[in-house]
């Protein structure tokens, strides 16, 4: 976080927001402004860490170890940050991709608000911390995961796969379904296959939810030139793949229970919102959009989805708890 | 620059400096607490 370095931007200067035209030369600012706190907040993504941070804590809650809340907060933490560390690395490296989105325009280093050196040095900074701290104060296997987790969210969903193949959601999915297995890990130092199953389920869950997105903001991804799958392959098989990639998700939510993994409180509530979940996505998979459509039922699938999977988290933990 | 430019440059530079002094001192407090947390465990303060 340099304060007031001069800036090597290789995106061209955009106004500041703190700024009136009239008072200095849009170049010049951008030459010398440091970046706010705030934005430094906005890079690490807060409101996708939530979900991250909940199926981490989820994941720790299910554990059959107990863990003292001083370990388990800094557990929850390195996730947090590593959760952030990889969303500023992401966005310091698709600064130009972002700026030619409307939903990511905003951002502060498409909108001219930060340097991308700034960018990269806290996404390296805070990623080395959280890893770092996490080995030492909870244990190596967390530690190892967390590292895993965002060298896959950097490496290969954000410099591989985005925008090379509309398999970059599919593949790229892993990387937010490794929290469960840190928290999991962080309580009991070791990997089973409870955590797996939850892994899997963020796995497969991905594909419906982002493609549910990609249909109704379509055209943000294509003037970007990202390969989504409703610009590559259209409509009508991105409306197919979310129907298909239900049903692999189903199980995995599901398999906890008759696997004898949960109990009979997280099989009733599995059951039913994934019941709901295919119901929208079967919606979803056999409707076409006319001209002007108003895309309500893929709103409400992507919608659902989220907090689909905050329910369904929540019950693991619920179900443990009252074991 | 305008004093104007100076004046918002100290400001960002005064509230960036305030948030990393809260900061540090939540990780101060954050380690002290842990390290108490790992001896009355009886644990080594590296993981194992």
């Amino acid at each position: 976080m340099n304060a007031s370095k001069r800036l090597d931007h290789t995106l061209p200067p955009r106004p500041n927001r703190a700024y009136s035209a009239p008072q200095m030369s849009v170049a010049n600012h951008a030459l010398t402004i440091p970046a706010d706190w705030r934005d430094f907040l906005a890079l690490t993504k807060p409101r996708v860490m939530s979900l991250v941070v909940f199926t981490g804590l989820c994941g720790m809650l299910a554990a059959p170890a107990s863990i003292h809340p001083v370990i388990g907060f800094t557990a929850i933490l390195c996730i947090a940050l590593g959760a952030g560390a990889a969303g500023a690395l992401n966005q310091w490296y698709e600064a130009d991709l972002d700026g030619k989105m409307k939903r990511t325009q905003s951002r502060p280093l498409p909108a001219g608000r930060m340097d991308r050196q700034s960018a990269l040095h806290f996404g390296v900074g805070v990623a080395a911390l959280s890893v770092i701290l996490m080995g030492l104060a909870v244990n190596y296997v967390a530690a190892g995961i967390l590292l895993l987790s965002i060298l896959f969210y950097v490496l290969v969903y954000t410099v591989w796969l985005k925008r090379r193949t509309p398999q970059n959601i599919v593949i790229g999915g892993a990387a937010g379904a490794f929290p469960p297995l840190i928290g999991w890990a962080a309580a009991t130092g070791e990997i089973a296959l409870l955590p797996v199953l939850l892994f899997g389920l963020v796995f497969l869950w991905t594909p419906p939810h982002f493609w549910a997105l990609a249909l109704f903001v379509k055209t943000d991804y294509a003037n970007a030139g990202v390969p989504m799958l409703p610009v590559v392959a259209g409509e009508r098989a991105t409306r197919i793949q979310i129907g298909l990639y239900t049903i692999p998700m189903a199980v995995a939510a599901i398999a906890p229970w008759p696997l004898g993994l949960t109990g009979s409180l997280y099989g009733i509530v599995s059951i039913a919102t994934t019941a709901l979940f295919g119901l929208l996505a079967l919606h979803v998979a056999t409707r076409m959009a006319d001209d002007g459509d108003a895309m309500k039922p893929e709103k409400r699938l992507f919608a659902y989805s989220i907090s689909y999977l905050f329910i369904l988290f929540g019950a693991v933990a619920a179900d443990r708890i009252m074991a | 620059m305008t004093p104007e430019d100076q004046d918002l440059i100290r400001a960002r530079q005064k509230s960036r400096a305030r948030v990393l002094a809260v900061l540090l001192f939540a990780f101060v407090i954050l380690v002290f607490a842990i390290s108490i947390v790992k001896i009355q465990m009886g644990m080594p303060l590296r993981a194992q």
